[in-house]
């Protein structure tokens, strides 16, 4: 009898053999539960500063949250976002509030949100380290821990941050993600916490 | 003409335009004395220094204090868009602006205004811009360095930052980057590409590749890519077709690094300083003449 199934007519072993190509009788992981995006909210602001001191307030204060790029719908504010858990909305809403730096909007995430690079370069000179993120470069002497250069980068901030780091040891320089206004600078101060990382601990 | 439009380290230089000249090791302008650090100011000091070679060009810079904030460049945008039509210029180089692409479009169409579009070259944050826009096809000259290349490969990223992993790998080749910033239309008539090897290329793939003198340290150097953009700028700005002229500023930048022989803390300003023995050096040795 014809069931209409598409497997009819298909013998045992092509069975077996179809199941096998999709997988089926592959052993069956377990996956943990992941965090579903419906739990999940983005703190949009007007520009890039304040989404750096934001994160840095909220990160002081114990708060997992994350500097992500914005879905590609929303129409306001700047090139970085801070994802939050949406639960906790009005909590950090009222705490950046207080600091100075009110969100101009919350957005729940329903579209994948652009991740910041995570990759680190390290280049040793000899006598000096560099550390590279995303677009941004770091270089420092070994001995003094002195940063002597930063290169890369394209936006107004970055001969800025330049001009108030190098020369500097670490740990004494300014850090971008107080003086830094743009993604360019961010990244140098991801740089910078990966160059901390590798001289300092 | 040749004008240099970008920005200044320091939040209360006001909007200034006019002829560069290089008195000691800073800049003149309006009154004004830049020091020349990296960014902006250290590609104008290459189009000077390269000058001293190529003969006056009229070099004239369109600079405004912006620490990042964006202020800065918005004043500017707005000026050349107003400005822009009325003006003769034969060779244009856009650098350190805020990326903005409202106002980058706004610039797009002033330029359009004007009665002989310039040779428009595209570097750092107005580079960006352009990508973003998706008008790369409306400039000659883009010259990203390696990670700005793998930015303008990445068709859905708005910034370097966000440039995605698998095209930043390394197993990727200049060449397989190159050749998708192309295919999603990212790319200037020319790129210039910035590395341990220079590369330069057009939709067709990579024309010529200059690897020598190799100077380690130059990649740490803070404005060796702003001096290579000048000193191709300054030569395009001659008339020069702009493959030879890109390969010839990567030559000359190269080689004035190497007498610059720098460590890893040297600053650009030693590297400008031999732009005139090197470029003298590489133009005598050309033979693409």
């Amino acid at each position: 009898m014809n069931t209409g199934s598409p497997l009819s007519g298909i013998n045992l072993l092509q069975r077996v053999t179809m199941g096998f190509k999709r997988g089926l009788f592959k052993k069956k992981r377990r996956k943990l539960p992941e965090r579903t995006r419906e739990d999940l909210g983005i703190l949009v602001f007007e520009n890039t500063s304040e989404v750096i001191q934001a994160e840095r307030i909220l990160k002081a204060q114990g708060w997992k949250v994350r500097v992500m790029g914005p879905p590609p719908g929303i129409q306001s504010g700047c090139d970085l976002v801070i994802e939050i858990p949406l639960i906790e909305e009005l909590h950090l809403w009222r705490l950046l509030d207080q600091e100075g730096i009110p969100p101009l909007e919350m957005v729940p995430v329903t579209a994948p949100l652009l991740k910041p690079v995570d990759l680190f370069h390290v280049k040793d000179f000899g006598d000096y380290l560099m550390v590279r993120a995303a677009n941004m470069k770091l270089t420092v002497e070994k001995k003094s821990l002195v940063i002597v250069n930063v290169s890369g980068g394209g936006c107004p901030d970055v001969p800025y941050l330049a001009r108030m780091m190098v020369g500097k040891p670490l740990g004494e320089a300014a850090r971008p993600n107080t003086m830094g206004h743009t993604l360019c600078g961010y990244a140098l101060e991801l740089a910078l916490q990966e160059m901390e990382r590798q001289c300092l601990q | 003409m040749l004008a240099i439009v970008g920005t200044v380290p320091d939040q209360a230089f006001p909007l200034v335009s006019g002829r560069v000249t290089l008195e000691k090791e800073d800049l003149s302008i309006e009154g004004k004395s830049v020091s020349v650090n990296r960014g902006t100011p250290a590609l104008l000091a290459a189009v000077v220094k390269a000058c001293e070679v190529l003969g006056d060009q009229g070099v004239t810079g369109f600079l405004v204090g912006d620490i990042g904030l964006g202020n800065g460049s918005r004043k500017l945008y707005r000026y050349l868009t107003e400005n822009l039509p009325a003006m003769a210029v034969h060779t244009m180089a856009f650098h350190y602006l805020q990326p903005d692409v409202d106002w980058h479009n706004k610039i797009v169409f002033a330029v359009e205004a004007m009665e002989q579009k310039p040779v428009m070259i595209a570097d750092a944050g107005f580079m960006y811009a352009a990508k973003m826009s998706g008008q790369a096809g409306f400039y000659d000259l883009f010259t990203p360095d390696a990670g700005e290349l793998a930015f303008l490969a990445d068709e859905t990223a708005p910034h370097p930052f966000y440039t995605r992993g698998f095209i930043l790998h390394d197993n990727n080749t200049v060449e397989d980057l190159i050749h998708r910033a192309y295919h999603h239309e990212n790319g200037a008539s020319y790129l210039l590409v910035k590395g341990m090897a220079d590369h330069v290329a057009n939709a067709g793939g990579v024309i010529a590749t200059v690897d020598a003198p190799a100077v380690a340290a130059m990649e740490a150097m803070g404005g060796t890519g702003d001096t290579l953009t000048g000193i191709a700028t300054a030569l395009v700005g001659t008339g020069m077709a702009i493959p030879r002229a890109a390969k010839l500023a990567a030559k000359t930048n190269r080689l004035a690094g190497f007498y610059a022989d720098p460590t890893p803390a040297t600053q650009i300003i030693d590297v400008i300083r031999e732009i005139p023995r090197a470029l003298a050096q590489v133009l005598n040795e050309d033979d693409t003449k």
